[in-house]
């Protein structure tokens, strides 16, 4: 066993952690939330310079590195609160299209996400939120050579910023089956493609996409027609352990920003940390901190080494939100009302961390699956 | 042992409806508004002002003062009824600084002069207060605060900045307490408690937004502000003991409790109506619903000891705390009841009870850290109520 980084994860570890504490401030995290799109070329070019882009990517297609890395980088992201199309490009569109996408398409699309040029997202889940294939009701009829896609997305991330939409819809017109399910790589600016913002409280860059009578052609359906749930449902998995990864980023930051200020704001003529009060609510921030990063990274190691994963997704992603929640309650308290502000950082996080864990499924999903698991 | 309340009491609960049902706005009822970010509505303090007149022209903020001070001296037990009901129908018109603290202070404490020139403004609803307290450096430990008033001939002069002034930017008359003896040892021995009128020159209220995006608290500068010396509440430099006869009420004041319960009753309804209840669901409700009622027991509790001339001790920070800290668990369960959706904001119109869920789960950060903390409601609980020694 070994709970370490490797030379080259550290490594990674490292040059992620450098760059994004010099190039996103605080100033340019909230910049971004108000940003339309949350992200900006010129990052994306530094990113790319880097090697970031390629980060799981195989070799050939000009990238580097694991899931493991891609898990240690995001996790770097979360400590910053990072936006913008990386997690639904490397975590979502990747592994989809490395899988089920043949030789052209992954030289297109894995070639043009390493060299920083292609970007993309994935539209999975519909009205009911419930990432699981009897809740699909779009549809794709075929017509000739091409598919006339119709329906309506929700909550698709970064939609905006993306070239390109991996479309899950029904082909063999039957609902509430895993057996008819389709996915199609579209060009989000392909004609009948509405992309509508969601307000939501984190401000992360969440939309509802509405396919009308979207024209696109055979050739862009990834992997078997009517054989696309098994690919969404290995990415699922990736996804709630990559949100898992930013989780965890975003509690460790919390908690510093928290001992920061108990070890430097006076009250009673003490450092608030020297209260035991205090310092109790601190150990259990450390707990749940120690503890959603093991679970985050016993989970990917295993997605890692091609293993079975089921149970280890469920347990980190229920024990990681519900120990988010935990960490930035905690830190709030301790900062008084001036956490309580809209100009401090603190909320940046405790509201993304409340959308992550409604993403790709919450605590309550992840509990009845577990739950599942030992019927 | 008598767990009802009196008919009387009963008669004047029905009258109170009747009258909120006429003259709360709709919008207010459908949009279940909550008294703690109902500021968020463009129009609350136009609001907050017609339902404050008419509550003060039945004598209803006041019922529970003495008949000298336009009082009907009843029981305080009246005026929970009044704010339970304003919760159940989510209407503005308690100022719960000016009614709620203030008065009870200057009753206790105030001069014959002083309950004269401001008890009638405040029974009338017409005149709003806030309190400056907090300072940027100085918090929880109010006995340390810096804001300096300077004694001249006939006034004193004050310099310095308070924060998180709760309607500061709409308060026409303001409790203020400062220093006005540096030297004093302990510290909390050199504070005096002001009347000061928020017109005088030099007052500048700047807004601080909090993370609800609500802007219900301010920063407020004083510039060589003059108070007259008649303005001293209680004596100069025994300040200490008007703030914790203040605070006392402070704790007591607010019925969130019934807020609370509304709250929880609200989602309950919206969960029902779109088919989210489930068994898992319906025992979390169960569970919350039963904290409810004890939060409204500790809170009667306390209601009857003052009804009765008893001091309320640790029994307020307990009430205080426990019903605070519930409805800050209730507005983080709002945010499962509906999922992912909870998260979308009232600009939405794909938003669950009119965005109404993140908005009352952001301002319950508060909740905790408003009126005293958490962790010193524990200390005073721990300390004055279970006797327990203490380090300092
Ligand atoms: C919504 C809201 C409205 C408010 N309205 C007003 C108002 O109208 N007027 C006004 O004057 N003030 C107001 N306040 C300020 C409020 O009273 C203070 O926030 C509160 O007293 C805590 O002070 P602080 O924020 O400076 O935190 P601090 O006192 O700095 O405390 C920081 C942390 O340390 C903890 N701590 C401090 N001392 C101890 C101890 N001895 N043992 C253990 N833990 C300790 C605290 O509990 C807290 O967790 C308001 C605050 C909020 C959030």
């Amino acid at each position: 066993m070994d709970f370490g980084l490797n030379e080259q994860q550290e490594m990674m570890q490292k040059l992620a952690r450098d760059f994004l504490t010099s190039e996103y401030t605080d100033k340019v995290l909230k910049a971004m939330v108000k940003d339309e799109k949350g992200y900006t070329p010129e990052l994306w070019k530094k990113m790319t310079g880097m090697n970031l882009m390629g980060l799981s990517i195989p070799e050939e297609y000009g990238g580097v590195g694991d899931f493991l890395d891609l898990i240690i980088v995001l996790e770097e992201m979360g400590r910053v609160c990072f936006l913008g199309p990386y997690f639904a490009t490397l975590v979502l569109g990747v592994p989809i299209i490395l899988e089920a996408g043949n030789d052209e398409q992954k030289r297109k699309y894995l070639t043009g996400i390493a060299e920083g040029k292609i970007t993309i997202t994935l539209a999975v889940t519909e009205s009911m939120v419930k990432y699981e294939a009897d809740e699909i009701r779009s549809n794709a009829v075929s017509q000739g050579g091409y598919y006339i896609l119709n329906g309506t997305k929700m909550f698709v991330p970064d939609a905006l910023a993306a070239d390109y939409i991996i479309c899950a819809a029904i082909t063999n017109g039957i609902q509430e089956s895993q057996a008819g399910i389709t996915l199609f790589v579209v060009d989000i600016n392909t004609p009948g493609i509405t992309v509508k913002p969601l307000q939501t409280i984190a401000g992360d860059k969440q939309y509802e996409v509405v396919f009308n009578n979207v024209k696109t052609s055979a050739k862009d359906i990834l992997g078997s027609v009517n054989g696309g749930w098994l690919h969404i449902g290995k990415v699922l998995q990736r996804a709630n352990i990559g949100r898992c990864a930013e989780m965890v980023g975003m509690a460790q930051q919390a908690l510093k920003l928290t001992l920061d200020y108990a070890k430097e704001r006076i009250a009673f003529g003490h450092p608030i940390g020297a209260f035991q009060s205090i310092q109790h609510r601190c150990a259990d921030m450390l707990v749940d901190v120690d503890g959603a990063r093991f679970a985050t990274y016993q989970a990917a190691w295993k997605i890692n080494q091609g293993m079975e994963a089921s149970k280890e997704v469920a347990i980190a992603k229920a024990f990681v939100s519900q120990a988010c929640r935990r960490v930035m309650n905690s830190a709030h308290q301790i900062h008084g009302a001036i956490g309580f502000t809209e100009d401090h950082i603190l909320h940046y996080y405790t509201k993304r961390t409340r959308a992550y864990e409604f993403s790709f499924g919450g605590i309550d999903y992840h509990l009845e699956r577990l739950a599942k698991l030992h019927r | 042992m008598d767990f009802a309340f009196s008919p009387e009491e009963e008669a004047f609960r029905n009258e109170v409806a009747a009258f909120l049902e006429k003259e709360v706005p709709l919008e207010y009822r459908e949009k279940r508004l909550t008294f703690f970010d109902m500021s968020a509505q463009h129009d609350w303090i136009q609001v907050h002002r017609r339902m404050a007149g008419k509550m003060g022209e039945k004598g209803w903020l006041s019922i529970h003062w003495p008949r000298e001070y336009s009082g009907q001296g009843v029981s305080p037990f009246y005026r929970l009824i009044l704010r339970e009901e304003l919760a159940r129908y989510h209407s503005p018109g308690y100022d719960s600084i000016g009614c709620g603290i203030v008065a009870p202070a200057l009753l206790l404490k105030g001069n014959d002069a002083q309950k004269k020139r401001h008890l009638p403004g405040i029974a009338s609803g017409k005149v709003m207060w806030c309190e400056t307290l907090s300072e940027p450096n100085h918090g929880s430990d109010l006995a340390a605060i810096e804001v300096f008033a300077r004694e001249e001939a006939d006034c004193f002069i004050v310099n310095g900045q308070k924060i998180w002034t709760t309607n500061g930017h709409f308060a026409d008359w303001n409790a203020l307490i400062a220093r006005t003896d540096r030297e004093a040892s302990p510290n909390y021995r050199g504070l005096t408690f002001f009347l000061l009128d928020m017109k005088t020159p030099g007052i500048t209220v700047n807004p601080v937004v909090n993370i609800a995006g609500h802007h219900e608290f301010n920063e407020v500068f004083f510039e060589d502000v003059s108070i007259p010396k008649e303005n001293i509440v209680g004596d100069l430099n025994k300040g200490w003991y008007v703030v914790m006869s203040l605070l006392d009420y402070e704790r007591t004041t607010d019925t969130v409790y019934a807020i609370a319960a509304t709250y929880l009753s609200d989602l309950a309804e919206y969960a029902r109506e779109n088919d989210l209840l489930n068994p898992v669901v319906e025992r979390r409700f169960a569970e919350l619903e039963a904290e409810c009622e004890i939060a409204h027991l500790l809170h009667y509790r306390v209601t009857w000891m003052q009804s009765k001339g008893m001091v309320p001790n640790y029994e307020s920070a307990m009430s205080k705390m426990y019903s605070f800290e519930l409805h800050q668990r209730i507005s983080e369960f709002g945010m499962e009841v509906a999922g992912p959706f909870s998260q979308l904001t009232a600009d939405s119109d794909k938003a669950p009870m009119f965005g109404r869920i993140p908005s009352c789960y952001l301002r319950s950060f508060g909740y905790s850290l408003e009126q005293g903390t958490s962790e010193i409601d524990r200390d005073v609980i721990a300390q004055r109520g279970l006797g327990l020694p203490r380090l300092r």
